[in-house]
């Protein structure tokens, strides 16, 4: 697609697995030339990290799906030869991004000072687990231990139930698309400035940012965040709040007022329930659900409390969603066209400009696929 | 120079997606002014968590609210339009997440205020898209939570679906409509042109599901199949998870299960010494890692597992972790106060510029708090005044 915002600038990604790289993928979606600087032996190691045993090739489905619309080049940052290469680079780019464990760039010769001297406009970006200081900075910048150590696992799942994990990788997806918010931030000023800046983000800042609804209600109130005991939806909040079974499914049901739940559901016993007992007796409430529910199939119950405006869904599993015409009219899957001749479905980028959707079909690079255009075109 | 400096942000929205949006942008640098019915302002200053209320309102909207301003302003009368028209005339970002179609009753949608300001970012969040027959559904994140499939991912098999427990697809869709609006201003700084940039809650949600979703397009459409003991990501092998220990919990990433066995002297775990199996028989390889790990104290695993590198940690609530000097070295915490003389603890932006970290201590403003000054700021008054006499 043509004339995309970010058109005409190159992005420099010395990123690995998702963090990083799911932050080079939102600048390309948006109209950036993103070029991924990898080691020649073996290159960005989310190569060869696969889920399901999925290979597309050399390289897994997974490296596929998250470097789409990229090109990469080839470089030893241990070759000094290779490290005025990568130099040269930098002075023409607009954006470096990594997602190194701190120290690293530096030892390489590529930390911030460095670039910024080659380069004064350059936004450098750089993803941490930790931050910079501070007894965790070394340690791995890895997701589920990231949500252990945030507090974060004590939101999801029963009280009573061990502490339950998000199912996906929250912290490197908040990182990685909070590091493109500063990044671009940062382009924007140096329309006004002509000077680049440094952009730092850890993933743990990022998982304490994404609870602080939870955490400034635990500053102010002193009182410890508590999952409810019975379909937790959201720690914060009060029954009816959460996921319960119905005779051939589930269905969700957000906020709503007991008394009104009660009326159109038709269950005298919530009767006894007013809008105080919502969070103290959320238990209770959620208890009474639990059995009521189970008496009838999922759209008998969805089909009142719609009609009454009232907030529930069905619980739809991806076979279930696939089918729904809301899901196709998205079209939120795109084709990818590989040099193999094979073709890859994925998701597409899920911001629209001007009416229009972000769509590339153009394949993640094979490792060192663009060393002789970025060469052509960077290198004197 | 902060790098939103004169950005001029007006924004219509409620709850949660929207000003998570206007708050990040705000952080940065932008003058966000948040435009409120009169008398009862955004929905979310009356939405009462855990019976947790500051001076009468919500935690959670001082939260989300802070480092902003309060126009309030009646949509439905004629004068509160026209100086609100005067406003966009001279913003440079519009936002909201309204249901489709509301704008466009109250003459604010994109064609009339491109008219008005042809520079103008006009951004909105939905529930669903403009089009389809879900576009009329609320856009509450639990409901897309069930709607997306995303809670079958998380918790064991034998559990229900498991919703996340924080309001993820809200923050998700949150922070891409920021995206899509900073990339709209970047390209506007080039062309002088504005921008319609829109993102419904489905769309981000689908987006957080990237990895497993490509999995499932491409794999013959196999749902996920969550691991049966302490399950924790339905695609990774063993050990992977949280474990019980003899006073809290350890979590597990990926890692050697040969490695494991010989560290944690485990005959048992010796006999999986093929990493394929890792993945198919992951519930008894944890199920032998849970009758283990139980025997112990996690500060004893971890003495034995840290130094090996080994990804494990322990699981932390709140108060263990702001007992760390890991979380104090982050100086998360800011305490924001309010025109009444409230203060309130709560986070900052997570993102550093040239090494610093944006402290505003500006609180949420009270409703209609701010008319007068941007009345005066971009003399709405005067200018209605004008109009009406010439």
């Amino acid at each position: 697609m043509n004339n995309l915002p970010l058109n005409g600038l190159v992005v420099l990604e010395f990123s690995q697995y998702l963090s990083g790289p799911s932050a080079g993928l939102r600048l390309a979606d948006l109209g950036a030339r993103v070029i991924k600087i990898e080691r020649p032996k073996g290159g960005d190691a989310g190569r060869r990290l696969a889920i399901k045993n999925l290979w597309l090739g050399d390289d897994s489905l997974l490296f596929h799906t998250i470097n789409r619309n990229k090109e990469s080049f080839t470089a030893d940052l241990k070759n000094a030869e290779d490290v005025a290469i990568v130099k040269e680079l930098i002075s023409k780019a607009d954006v470096a991004i990594h997602n190194f464990r701190p120290g690293i760039m530096e030892k390489i010769g590529l930390g911030y000072d460095v670039v910024q001297q080659i380069n004064p406009r350059i936004v450098y970006g750089e993803i941490s687990g930790y931050g910079k200081t501070g007894p965790w900075k070394n340690k791995p910048g890895q997701d589920l231990l990231l949500q252990a150590v945030a507090g974060l696992t004590y939101t999801t799942g029963n009280e009573g139930d061990a502490p339950v994990p998000f199912g996906l990788s929250i912290a490197d997806t908040l990182c990685g698309a909070q590091l493109v918010q500063g990044v671009l931030a940062a382009l924007i000023r140096r329309q006004k400035t002509n000077k680049g800046a440094l952009i730092e983000i850890s993933l743990m800042e990022s998982l304490l940012d994404f609870q602080f609804e939870l955490l400034t209600t635990y500053f102010n109130s002193n009182q410890d965040v508590k999952r409810s005991g019975i379909s937790n939806g959201n720690p914060l909040l009060g029954a009816p709040y959460g996921i319960y079974e119905t005779a051939n499914g589930y269905i969700a049901i957000a906020m709503m007022d007991i008394h009104t739940l009660a009326g159109v559901i038709e269950c005298d016993e919530l009767f006894n329930y007013t809008k105080e007992h919502a969070f103290i007796n959320r238990d209770d409430i959620k208890s009474i659900l639990t059995d009521y529910l189970k008496q009838f199939n999922t759209d008998h119950w969805l089909i009142k409390l719609q009609a009454h405006d009232l907030w529930a869904m069905e619980v739809l599993d991806w076979n279930m969603m696939l089918e729904s015409e809301a899901y196709k009219v998205l079209q939120m899957e795109q084709v990818l066209k590989l040099d193999s001749g094979k073709s890859v479905t994925t998701t597409r980028c899920p911001i629209r400009i001007n009416g229009q959707k972000l769509v590339s079909s153009k394949a993640a690079p094979s490792l060192g696929q663009h060393n002789k255009e970025v060469y052509a075109d960077f290198i004197n | 120079m902060k790098l939103l400096q004169d950005i001029v942000v007006i924004d219509f929205s409620q709850f949660l997606s929207g000003p998570s949006a206007a708050l990040r942008l705000a952080d940065m640098g932008a003058q966000v002014i948040k435009i409120e019915k009169p008398g009862t302002g955004d929905i979310c200053r009356h939405l009462y968590v855990s019976d947790v209320m500051i001076e009468g309102e919500s935690t959670i909207f001082h939260a989300i609210n802070r480092n902003k301003k309060s126009y309030a302003a009646d949509l439905k009368n004629e004068e509160d339009i026209e100086k609100i028209k005067i406003l966009l005339k001279k913003a440079d970002v519009v936002l909201h997440n309204f249901r489709p179609g509301v704008m466009q009753r109250l003459g604010l949608d994109y064609e009339t205020v491109k008219a008005i300001n042809p520079q103008i970012i006009y951004a909105e969040v939905s529930g669903y898209g403009n089009e389809g027959p879900w576009k009329d559904l609320p856009g509450q994140d639990l409901l897309l939570q069930a709607a997306s499939g995303v809670t079958w991912l998380s918790n064991s098999s034998n559990k229900n679906p498991t919703p996340m427990g924080v309001a993820v697809v809200d923050i998700l869709a949150g922070t891409h409509i920021a995206q899509g609006i900073l990339a709209c201003l970047y390209k506007r700084g080039i062309t002088g042109e504005g921008a319609l940039v829109q993102v419904s809650m489905f769309e981000s949600i689908l987006d957080f599901q990237f990895e497993v979703l490509t999995c499932y397009y491409n794999d013959g459409k196999q749902l996920p199949v969550r691991s049966a003991v302490n399950g924790a990501n339905a695609y990774i092998a063993a050990p992977y998870g949280i474990y019980k220990t003899e006073d809290g919990y350890l979590a597990l990433a990926m890692g050697d299960i040969v490695k494991l066995a010989q560290l944690l002297s485990c005959k048992e775990l010796e006999q999986y010494s093929d990493s394929a199996e890792w993945f198919d028989k992951r519930d008894e390889i944890k199920a032998v890692l849970v009758d283990l790990l139980i025997t112990n104290t996690t500060s004893h695993w971890l003495s034995i597992l840290e130094p090996a590198d080994i990804w494990c940690a322990r699981v932390l609530g709140y108060k263990e972790l702001m007992n760390e000097e890991a979380y104090q070295a982050l100086n998360m915490e800011i305490v924001v106060k309010t025109s009444n003389g409230l203060s309130i603890t709560t986070t900052r932006c997570p993102i550093r510029v040239d090494g610093k970290t944006f402290s505003s201590d500006k609180g949420a403003p009270m409703l209609g708090e701010h008319n007068e000054e941007i009345d005066e700021q971009f003399g709405l008054k005067k200018e209605v005044a004008m109009a009406h006499s010439s």
